[in-house]
């Protein structure tokens, strides 16, 4: 457990010692406030929808770019072979670079709480779906950076690292939009695949434990995927 | 201490161990030796349990590097070749984060940091980047990260690869000092730093162990095959061929006329056991010969070296 914390504490640390974090925040500050600002006013609604409704695509391509290097860089240095020769064993150092990723992730996602502290003030904000959304991309940010983790763990090059994340990712948040030309009975199973269908489901307000179920396991078999690949490179 | 029975490492379809056996006692300062690619580093990653093996093992302290990785890896400090560090990351940092991760207390932490850079010479760069620094100093807060933990065992692959003379110097100096007190495994191909640091070295060729022993036995089995190299002035061929042949113990006489100086140049193979330096000359003195230059070899140790990791690639 100890061990962890430790891992969680470097990486973030290195993270935020050099200018790709604050770069990665501020992009995704001002894409998500942009896009989301710019319609807001047209629809004159005190509500966060539009925002929560960006998330999953947006997320999709910023969370691989913070999670590309936590494996990719440490295989390309040659610096794994240290911190696997640490006593640490290799699911501590799975789940401590995932768990610095989604915290890297949630960082970035809380200033936008002032968004929401913005139009309470405007309007009459309806608080169930804005903690619903929350919590919804609380989950999403833990699968997309699994996801990203294991990508991470196929290659020692970033880029690669980077473009496979991407494409999970993109996958799991547009299945249910890309197979529109398949019959209903298919489309309703891929789109339970789909990430973004359940995000949209926690986002409207209900927690509903089939919505849990699918990040909480999807996310689980990522990182059991990182660990299979992993333990291949023994 | 440590124990390798029959370890054996395949990549693939690659033989890289092909079932080696050897034991370290404890405190002794081992020296893998070998060419490039004979799997020295592959050895010692089985060791540092970051590979497994394929088959066969390696028992620390009766523990098996299989079953009981991390109680292994606490006990032994690694400095892989070239010392792969975070290069973004300050030394005080990085130390600091190895210091935890091998589980030292918070008050401990710092003397102990305090104390590796004094030992290593690392004082003045504590508050710079990695990325920063020489290689010289990235392989000194290598070396400082592999003691973090007083380890018993210190396993270093090439530790001074790369290094100018001074620094060199230096690293082995540290080296030797560790080895007063731990067990130390080191690898190189540079045979002068084994007869410097070691003890004992093991010589790997192709996956095989091909010599085992202190530096001095493996002389003693390769033969101790003397020359005495002579260069004359003043003399002919076969003369001097002629005289020099009928010295009780030259095994053979090689001369060789060198016009150019107008000189002559001798090498004389010695039998096994004798000592013909004082006969030789007497011969010398007796003719009315300038002598130039007179030498006896006896077999480097890069001559054995190479004849072990020759004869077998055929």
């Amino acid at each position: 457990m100890k061990q962890i914390f430790h891992i969680v504490r470097k990486e973030l640390g290195s993270y935020f010692v050099s200018p790709i974090a604050y770069i990665v925040i501020a992009i995704f500050l001002v894409v998500t406030g942009w896009f989301f600002f710019s319609t807001f006013f047209l629809y004159n609604q005190a509500s966060m929808r539009g925002f929560f409704s960006l998330l999953p695509i947006i997320l999709s391509f910023v969370i691989p770019a913070v999670t590309m290097k936590l494996f990719s860089e440490e295989f390309n240095r040659g610096s794994y072979e240290m911190l696997m020769t640490l006593p640490v064993s290799q699911v501590e150092v799975i789940l401590g670079k995932f768990l610095a990723a989604l915290g890297f992730s949630l960082i970035m996602l809380l200033p936008t709480v002032v968004y929401a502290l913005t139009i309470s003030g405007m309007g009459d904000l309806d608080p169930g779906p804005v903690l619903g959304g929350y919590i919804g991309a609380m989950l999403l940010s833990g699968l997309f950076s699994a996801v990203g983790l294991f990508a991470s763990s196929l290659t020692r090059n970033q880029i690669i690292a980077f473009i496979i994340a991407i494409a999970i990712c993109f996958f799991l948040t547009l299945i249910d939009k890309m197979m529109f030309f398949l019959p209903k009975g298919i489309l309703s199973v891929m789109s339970y695949l789909g990430a973004d269908f359940h995000f949209r489901n926690i986002a409207r307000g209900v927690l509903d434990s089939r919505d849990l179920i699918y990040f909480v396991s999807m996310t689980f078999i990522a990182l059991y995927g990182t660990h299979l690949v992993v333990q291949e490179r023994k | 201490m440590i124990e390798v029975k029959k370890l054996t490492k395949y990549y693939g379809d690659l033989c890289a161990l092909d079932g080696i056996d050897f034991k370290i006692r404890k405190g002794e300062v081992l020296g893998l030796l070998g060419p490039n690619g004979a799997g020295k580093t592959t050895c010692m990653r089985i060791l540092t349990c970051y590979l497994s093996p394929s088959a066969g093992g390696i028992t620390v302290k009766d523990m098996n590097v299989t079953d009981q990785p991390r109680a292994i890896k606490q006990i032994m400090g690694y400095l892989p070749e070239n010392a792969p560090l975070y290069p973004e990351m300050l030394v005080f940092d990085y130390l600091n984060y190895v210091a935890d991760s091998r589980g030292l207390a918070k008050e401990k932490k710092n003397a102990r940091i305090d104390h590796l850079a004094k030992i290593c010479g690392i004082r003045e760069v504590m508050h710079q980047a990695i990325g920063e620094l020489s290689k010289g100093y990235k392989q000194r807060v290598g070396l400082a990260q592999a003691m973090m933990g007083d380890p018993e065992i210190l396993v270093l692959d090439e530790p001074t690869s790369g290094l100018d003379p001074n620094q060199i110097a230096e690293i082995r100096e540290i080296i030797r000092e560790i080895g007063r007190e731990k067990t130390v495994i080191l690898s190189t191909h540079i045979l002068s730093e084994a007869e410097a640091t070691c003890d004992r070295v093991v010589i790997i060729h192709q996956g095989r162990i091909v010599a085992d022993g202190n530096i001095a036995e493996l002389r003693e089995n390769a033969g101790r095959d003397t020359r005495i190299e002579i260069s004359l002035a003043n003399a002919d061929l076969q003369t001097t061929q002629a005289l020099m042949a009928r010295i009780p113990g030259v095994a053979a006489v090689d001369a060789q006329a060198i016009p150019k100086d107008s000189m002559i140049h001798l090498s004389l193979s010695v039998e096994p056991g004798n000592d013909i330096r004082g006969a030789v000359y007497q011969v010398i003195k007796a003719q009315d010969w300038d002598l130039l230059e007179f030498h006896s070899k006896s077999k480097s140790l890069e001559h054995i070296f190479r004849e072990l990791t020759k004869e077998n690639a055929q």
